[in-house]
């Protein structure tokens, strides 16, 4: 088990190094800087911006040094919010996106799974249909929709919350963006909880615990949870890591101080350090999640531990 | 006695083989038949893919001239703007469709080369298999661990506006999830016997691929395709909601969606009818996919 975790972690390294040597080099190459403006510069003001920021140097100068930066944590300075780096931009913004993000995880994924067994308890009937009609629409009824229509009724007609803003994360505050943001997330769980479900139910080991007459309780829950669950593990890795660093459309909606914002912002404003950062960050995280959600693989099943 | 018994034993059975022959195909198909909500989303689907193409020709306005008196004008027959109009006064019922005609299109295309790359992709790093795979996938785990946005913000930079473009390339990196289904599909098919019986006849690896393994994943890639068309469109309302999309005065579902959204205190129909047409669209994609699935799922057989 051990050696298997050394070396999960060990193949992640020059994943993650790879993701970062692309995306350096892919923003550097994109056409446009962050200091052509509509304003002309004088070269010798631009020429002394560029040395700032050590354009001046060759590319390899460059990717050096923002590597030796990573390695201490810092992402380098930001190239809009002058005085600021990248690091203390994204050190704000974190916590909030982080803060919306776990709870909108255990909101979504209880949820989600309760109303997966749910239906696959009661298969075709309207219970089911019921379940997996709310589910689909809260995939496909996109966040910008929902979101406004949650604010309209709420906050501008019953005047019970704060139509946005963020207040340090009064719960107020939280309610809104966490409920527009979980539906996608609870129909997706809940549409992966049913199918793995039923196939469980399905088993001959099932079988057997109901003809031993056991109750459907404890079928449900010694028998059937734990292999159902199994699919979930995977998609729950790279979700996790999705709704943690930010909803861009929800972020915007309620004027939510978190990643999202920092993301859109930077795209638009061509802060490249900015954007570089944080798909530094999150890349990172993707594949630290991934290793975590295999070694986890590998714990429950020894199979996977041999291969 | 016996002898003669089994003999016309045989001959029933091979009377009733003539008239059971179905192949596989059939029996999904018939399946699928017999999945209510698919069909009706089958009918629905065409029903849209039907408006978007012949309503600019039943209505008299076009979609990029204002009517300067009826701005903001609600749904109604008399005027003939059936779906009413936007701020500008332009007519909803043809932008609808228009709009429908760029989202229904991204979808697609954007589909079409992920599952071209995507299969090409599993099934031949399942079937070489070795370090070939192992490098393969690795690069497809790269490519999954960057987040969405980084990569529309590089291709926005590189195309410009150029929507099609876009998608395009927003298909050419959406396929790794169709990769890893084909090449999982295609580890397991790869030691049957049909499979080896082509090594021993000698076909070049290319050729057992696109010949032998391909066809044998196409209904577990055509499943997967329909769940990635509203993965597509959503994608594009996304993109419109960031002010990427398409260009004034083209539109598309989103860009209409978008508008809706900000003046649905005033004119909820601009809201109401491009979310419609889209929300149901997109539930047909769903539910067809998930009777292709359970049509084509083995195990249900």
């Amino acid at each position: 088990m051990l050696s298997f975790i050394l070396r999960r972690i060990l193949e992640a390294i020059p994943t993650l190094l790879v993701l970062i040597t692309i995306s350096f080099f892919l923003i550097r190459f994109a056409p446009g800087s962050p200091f052509t403006s509509e304003r002309k510069m004088p070269p010798e003001v631009l020429a002394n911006i560029e040395a700032k920021y050590g354009f001046d140097k060759p590319l390899y100068q460059q990717y050096w040094s923002y590597l030796s930066g990573l390695a201490r944590g810092d992402l380098g300075p930001s190239f809009v919010y002058k005085d600021y780096s990248v690091s203390e931009l994204v050190g704000k913004a974190f916590p909030v996106s982080l803060k919306i993000g776990l709870t909108v995880f255990v909101v979504s994924v209880t949820l989600g799974i309760l109303l997966g067994i749910l239906a696959a308890l009661y298969q075709n009937t309207w219970a089911d249909y019921t379940i997996m009609s709310f589910s689909v629409a809260g995939i496909v009824i996109p966040t910008y929709v929902i979101a406004p229509l949650l604010v309209l009724f709420f906050a501008i007609h019953l005047k019970w919350l704060p139509a946005g803003g963020w207040n340090d994360g009064g719960w107020q505050y939280m309610l809104l963006p966490v409920a527009a943001m979980a539906k996608g997330f609870t129909g997706y769980i809940a549409r992966i909880m049913r199918g793995s479900m039923i196939e469980v139910l399905n088993q001959d080991f099932i079988r057997t615990a109901r003809a031993k007459g056991l109750p459907t309780r404890t079928i449900m829950l010694r028998h059937a949870l734990r292999p159902a669950m199994l699919p979930l593990a995977s998609v729950l890795g790279p979700a996790m890591v999705g709704i943690i660093t930010g909803s861009v459309v929800i972020e915007n909606i309620f004027g939510i101080p978190g990643m999202g914002q920092l993301f859109v912002n930077g795209a638009l404003n061509r802060d490249y350090s900015m954007v570089l950062g944080l798909t530094v960050l999150v890349g990172a995280l993707t594949i630290a999640f991934n290793a975590i959600v295999d070694i986890a693989y590998a714990y429950i099943d020894p199979k996977i531990r041999y291969s | 006695m016996l002898a003669t018994a089994r003999k016309g034993l045989i001959e029933s059975l091979q009377d009733n083989v003539e008239v059971r022959g179905r192949s596989l195909w059939e029996d999904a198909w018939q399946r699928f038949l017999g999945n209510r909500a698919a069909i009706v989303s089958l009918f629905v689907l065409a029903f849209i893919a039907l408006f978007v193409m012949v309503a600019p020709m039943l209505s008299s306005y076009a979609y990029d001239e204002p009517d300067w008196g009826a701005m903001h004008a609600p749904p109604s027959w008399e005027s003939g703007h059936y779906f009413g109009t936007d701020a500008l006064g332009r007519d909803l019922f043809v932008r609808a469709a228009l709009g429908g005609r760029i989202s229904l299109l991204v979808g697609i295309l954007g589909t079409l080369v992920a599952v071209l790359i995507g299969t090409a992709y599993g099934a031949i790093a399942g079937f070489i298999g070795g370090r070939l795979d192992r490098l393969m996938m690795r690069w497809v785990e790269i490519l999954d661990s960057m987040p969405f946005m980084f990569f529309v913000i590089v291709l926005v930079t590189i195309f410009g506006r150029n929507f099609l473009l876009i998608f395009v390339a927003i298909g050419a990196v959406s396929w790794t999830g169709m990769a890893r289904v084909v090449r999982g599909q295609t580890l397991s098919l790869k030691n049957k016997e049909f499979i080896e019986a082509t090594h021993i006849y000698g076909l070049p690896r290319l050729l057992i691929i696109s010949r032998h393994i391909v066809p044998n994943v196409l209904g577990l890639v055509a499943v997967y395709a329909t769940l990635l068309v509203p993965g597509m469109i959503l994608f594009e309302s996304f993109l419109s909601f960031l002010g990427l999309g398409v260009q004034e005065p083209m539109t598309s579902w989103g860009a209409l969606l978008n508008e809706g959204a900000q003046t649905m205190e005033v004119a909820v129909w601009q809201l109401v009818v491009p979310a419609m047409l889209m929300v149901s669209t997109l539930f047909c994609f769903n539910f067809i996919g998930d009777g292709l699935r359970d049509a084509l799922d083995p195990k249900d057989r």
